[in-house]
């Protein structure tokens, strides 16, 4: 078993589909931040058999609905003097731009690669987002 | 500015207005044969489709205007690279109102975005094709004389056929709409369209891939033709295109008033043995597609008659 440090100030991103950590790295732009990032790649869960977990320490002003996008069922703990001081809910946001892209071939996007790529959530309770331009479902993972 | 990209763009009411407007220029057309003097239409076909650019041609100079335009993406500026969005703001420079055909899905949209000029979105890949649906509405209005009430039969590629898609969101505004759906598995209307708006909205509809069981209920049966150019594997597309054909035999089942509709070009999906049965109405339908876009180059130009 592996084990990391537990974090002081900061955000425990746990709950991320097995594999999907490094799109949430690259989403919230860590790679740019000097923030103390752990990335913990498949581990064991009981309820979804393996996941990523995400842990950043000495931040948490991040856009954390973005997540939602990307994944809805990934859980958010603020963490505050080494315990969890707040759980975040993601509200998923009507419209997002250049966040997810669409990877429909019969879409304009995949000719015009100057297009920004937008997306409208169509259904809130199943967290569906589609193309603005071709209509096409965002496909998670 | 208003333009017609989706056919949900049009409210309920403006769907009336419009389909209105057509019934009575198709009644009265000297009425209304000059009222775009003056006024350009450009075609902006990045793909050829003959009978849907001629019948926005048709429709422009019968209202006494012109039209200008391209046939292909050869043809066009596309071929050299430029965007959607560049040619609609140079296109809005020449003409008062446009209509474009292109493969690519939402380029209409994008064009409606930099365009100073209504754009009439005139098929873009499998996605809309908006004016289909009006000259599918404005069929059956005419030719029922209502829209509420009638069971619509879509049978063949209910998977990539948009035309099919765009009639079940338009038809489901209507009150005791029902929908038997015939398709092979393979081409079975998209599990979005189910959920998201025929469950949603709580209307009826049978899923089944026997043409013959389904006839006797139908008050409509929309016929489509399984389109190659939808297919990226070829071996699909011949496995698939000739489930179902609409002959004379077939046609015995049916209700003496049921109309027969097709979006047009068939191929082989309604044998040329019933042309001259009444209840064939797709020669209709591509007359009647003239006179609903006639109607829509009026009101997006908003130009008034009396």
């Amino acid at each position: 078993m592996l084990n990391i440090g537990g974090i002081q100030n900061g955000v425990v991103m746990d709950h991320i589909v097995a594999g999907c950590a490094m799109d949430i790295y690259h989403y919230l732009e860590l790679d740019k931040s000097d923030a103390t990032v752990a990335i913990i790649k498949n581990a064991k869960s009981n309820v979804m058999g393996k996941k990523d977990i995400i842990k950043i320490e000495g931040y948490t002003d991040f856009d954390f609905d973005v997540l939602g996008v990307i994944d809805p069922n990934i859980t958010i703990n603020i963490i505050k003097e080494g315990v969890i001081a707040e759980k975040r809910k993601l509200n998923l946001p009507e419209r997002v731009t250049n966040i997810i892209r669409c990877k429909n071939p019969r879409c304009i996007t995949s000719i015009e690669q100057e297009l920004p790529h937008r997306f409208k959530l169509t259904n809130r309770a199943k967290g569906v987002y589609r193309c603005e331009y071709c209509e096409q479902q965002f496909k998670r993972g | 500015m208003r333009h017609l990209i989706s056919p949900l763009d049009l409210s309920p009411d403006e769907v009336t207005d419009l389909l209105n407007l057509a019934e009575d220029i198709y009644s009265s057309p000297e009425k209304y044969s000059h009222c775009c003097t003056g006024k350009k239409l450009a075609t902006l076909f990045y793909e050829p489709s003959t009978r849907t650019r001629l019948s926005f041609e048709a429709a422009m100079l019968n209202l006494g205007g012109s039209v200008l335009g391209f046939s292909s993406a050869d043809s066009s500026s596309a071929s050299k690279g430029e965007s959607v969005a560049d040619t609609i703001r140079i296109i809005s420079c020449y003409a008062d109102i446009c209509a474009m055909r292109h493969p690519k899905e939402g380029a209409p949209l994008v064009a409606s975005m930099h365009s100073s000029i209504p754009v009439i979105n005139a098929g873009d890949g499998g996605h809309n094709h908006p004016t289909q649906t009006l000259t599918d509405l404005l069929t059956i209005k005419n030719l029922k004389g209502h829209l509420d009430g009638l069971t619509i039969g879509f049978c063949g590629d209910l998977k990539f056929g948009r035309t099919v898609h765009s009639l079940i969101n338009a038809m489901v505004r209507y009150p005791n709409t029902k929908f038997v759906l015939i398709s092979p598995k393979e081409l079975q209307i998209p599990t979005y369209l189910k959920e998201e708006t025929l469950d949603v909205l709580n209307i009826p509809y049978e899923e089944t891939s026997n043409l013959e069981e389904a006839l006797p209920k139908l008050d409509i049966l929309y016929m489509t033709r399984v389109q190659k150019e939808r297919f990226f594997n070829e071996e699909d597309y011949i496995r698939l295109k000739d489930t179902f054909i609409l002959d004379k035999q077939k046609m015995q089942l049916a209700k003496d008033d049921m109309l027969v509709l097709h979006p047009l070009p068939r191929v082989n999906e309604i044998s040329t043995d019933i042309d001259d049965d009444p209840r064939a109405a797709y020669f209709k339908q591509a007359n009647f597609g003239v006179y609903a876009r006639m109607a829509l180059i009026l009101t997006l130009l908003g130009i008034k008659t009396n």
